[in-house]
């Protein structure tokens, strides 16, 4: 299994399962130090250069991380939570702000029907209990991008609570073995999103673009039953293919519609929990996993040199900003039980409904895939792992005869390692899945050899338009059919290099190959090497 | 100036103040210590500068526990006036937006089309760093 497609999974050298040994350095390549951009002008991490930790003759305590998140998808509908104007990503600034998202006076919130189903959504993908009430609050703060100087949130009764998020690791030798592994879902509400500022140093001044305030979010709070960065990481992956495949977010980090939020604290196994610190605005899923990790060594080596973790954002915890929002009554929804009669089908949301509606879950797709195809679970999560390969597999499956196994192994070998090469995306792939379908038909025909197919395929890389069989007939690729003709070419090959038969009879395995090897070279690689072996075999035995 | 800035930190001080006066002082004497005063002052923007000010505000919030006086055993909290009504759910349809230059005349100024705001937020300084209010 080539290793590029393992991008987003555990990588087997995860410390889930043990303690992080304090002796131990910190082996996943830290970052040098970074700016977590604080929101409302804390910083949170102090930047500091990395400390190669201790030998461990500071004692062998073993310390044990702790890591919980806060995450935030922005949800993918045509409008705002609260009010009618666009959501879309890059728009001249202040173009999509609609009266209300300016916080003039007189404007209302008015929810956003889709918002609602987006969260019901992903509260029952997630194993959430919806709550059938749930309430807006005003959580206030000064800062510019935030017009009211209050977002409108669901601190205290949240429209989903109590879910759980399973996620793959893989572990030991090889990563063959996948072990499943649960994080607890706090609560998930809505809430709304800020403003952009930019910020002008020169000038002393911030520019404000409010075309992203008042966008509907989904904040998705996770326990802190995650041990370290690579986890974490995999949650936030299995979450962000989630989102997706319920189309409640397109999840995209680059694009800042999924942010990242860590809380880390380090302890001794049996002793309380340690202080916490907040990683914050967290996006991209590469650096999360190391952003964590760097955060637990620091913490550890802060620890071990007797200083004590400050936590800067203790003052902002205290929720005195709340209050509950006096525009907006609660939200009720129902189920097919509750569901009042006579009740316009616009103004009501049926839970049941939803629930039937939901699409296939990324879970589901891969045991559906490991059922039918008898593929190797790893197999099936490397499928799912990169945008558009799992429908480019199914494809080369709709169109070939040559064994699941097979396709498997050509697809996330040999296919996606030419794409990683080039860094290429699944959809920018000169080679269709029709061509590579009728690739594997001849190689299941055996009209080439395995080998030959290889060439094939590089070919159709570089020159698009040649179908497989004009390369195979143009290289003359195609495997001797004529047996007869094989055998007289094995024959005459013994019969000039005795010395190598000679070899074979007295028990010697490499001479074998030898002969197999010059057979090759006069069939110009035409002949199967396992046929040639063959006949071989036999005409020695005869 | 002082009683607006009762007002203003009242009511989410009192959320607060009640879960810090039964920790620490179940009779509701009203002392309020200096470290109460700076965090007030930085969720409420509002300079407590003289002695005169903190006891104003002692006697404000001693005004306010009056509230405690009446029995609310197993009584539910009104959330809004509005807690019987429907909640109007929109349909998920563009209608609005695309205004900028209505907006940005209530600006006073402008860059290109963004807003200008001052930089960041300005941190308080610590109480011992502060200067002492001028009282006259």
């Amino acid at each position: 299994m080539a290793a590029p497609m393992l991008r987003g999974r555990c990588l087997g050298r995860c410390w889930a399962l043990a303690c992080i040994d304090s002796g131990s350095r910190h082996g996943r390549g830290a970052a040098t130090g970074f700016t977590s951009s604080g929101k409302r002008g804390q910083s949170f991490v102090a930047q500091q250069p990395l400390l190669t930790a201790q030998k461990s003759r500071k004692g062998e305590h073993k310390w044990a991380a702790v890591v919980g998140l806060e995450i935030h998808a922005q949800i993918a509908s045509n409008s705002k939570l609260f009010s009618g104007s666009q959501v879309h990503f890059a728009a001249p600034p202040n173009s999509l702000v609609s009266f209300f998202d300016a916080s003039l006076p007189g404007t209302l919130p008015v929810l956003n029907r889709r918002c609602v189903e987006a969260a019901v959504m992903t509260g029952l993908a997630l194993n959430c209990h919806i709550n059938k009430k749930s309430l807006f609050d005003r959580k206030h703060y000064f800062y510019a991008d935030l017009p009211a100087g209050y977002q409108i949130t669901q601190q205290r009764l949240p429209i989903a609570v109590n879910g759980s998020l399973a996620y793959s690791v893989c572990v030991g030798k090889k990563w063959r073995q996948v072990i499943t592994k649960t994080v607890r879902i706090k609560q998930i509400q809505l809430e709304q999103d800020s403003g952009k500022s930019l910020h002008d140093e020169l000038r002393s001044q911030t520019l404000i673009d409010l075309n992203r305030a008042g966008v509907g979010l989904l904040e998705v709070v996770l326990e802190p039953d995650m041990s370290c960065g690579e986890e974490a990481a995999t949650a936030v992956r299995e979450l962000q293919l989630i989102l997706q495949a319920l189309g409640t977010s397109q999840a995209n980090m680059a694009e800042g519609q999924l942010r990242v939020d860590a809380n880390i604290s380090v302890h001794h196994p049996g002793e309380p929990l340690g202080v916490r610190t907040e990683v914050k605005n967290l996006n991209s899923a590469r650096f999360l996993a190391r952003a964590i990790d760097y955060e637990i060594q620091r913490q550890i080596n802060e620890l071990e040199n007797g200083c004590e973790i400050l936590n800067e954002t203790r003052s902002f915890d205290y929720k005195l900003g709340f209050m509950p929002e006096p525009n907006l009554p609660p939200l009720l929804l129902y189920d097919t039980a509750s569901l009042p009669a006579g009740a316009d089908p616009q103004q009501v949301i049926n839970i049941d409904r939803i629930r039937e509606q939901l699409p296939e879950l990324p879970s589901e797709t891969r045991e559906k895939l490991i059922q039918q195809y008898g593929i190797l679970p790893e197999h099936s999560f490397a499928l799912l792992n990169e945008v558009g390969l799992l429908e480019f597999f199914q494809n080369v499956i709709k169109e070939t005869r040559a064994e699941p196994k097979k396709v498997t192994s050509w697809v996330l070998n040999i296919f996606l390692g030419f794409l990683k090469q080039r860094n290429l995306a699944v959809n920018e792939s000169p080679v269709t899945p029709s061509v590579l379908a009728e690739l594997l038909n001849l190689l299941d025909r055996k009209v080439i050899s395995s080998a030959a197919a290889k060439q094939v395929f590089e070919e159709l890389w570089r020159s698009k338009g040649k179908t497989p069989s004009q390369i195979v007939s143009e290289r003359k690729l195609e495997l001797m059919q004529d047996e007869e003709a094989l055998e007289r070419v094995c024959h005459a090959v013994m019969e000039g290099h005795p010395q190598v038969v000679m070899d074979m009879k007295r028990g010697n395995p490499r001479a074998i190959n030898k002969l197999i090897g010059l057979v090759r070279k006069v069939t110009h690689n035409r002949a199967d090497p396992t046929v040639i072996k063959e006949i071989l075999e036999k005409q020695l035995s005869s | 100036m002082w009683a607006r800035a009762v007002l203003l930190g009242h009511r989410s001080w009192m959320g607060w103040h009640r879960g810090f006066t039964s920790k620490t002082d179940p009779q509701g004497s009203g002392r309020v210590t200096a470290e109460v005063i700076e965090h007030l002052e930085r969720l409420a923007l509002v300079d407590f500068g003289s002695q005169e000010a903190v006891a104003r505000l002692e006697k404000a919030i001693a005004f306010a526990d009056r509230l405690r006086a009446v029995d609310t055993e197993g009584v539910e909290p009104m959330e809004s006036v509005l807690e019987d009504r429907c909640l109007y759910l929109r349909s998920d349809n563009v209608v609005e937006g695309n205004c900028v230059e209505e907006l940005l005349q209530n600006a006073h100024r402008v860059v290109e089309e963004y807003f200008v705001a001052p930089p960041g937020n300005i941190s308080l300084p610590k109480q011992d760093e502060q200067q002492p209010f001028s009282h006259n």
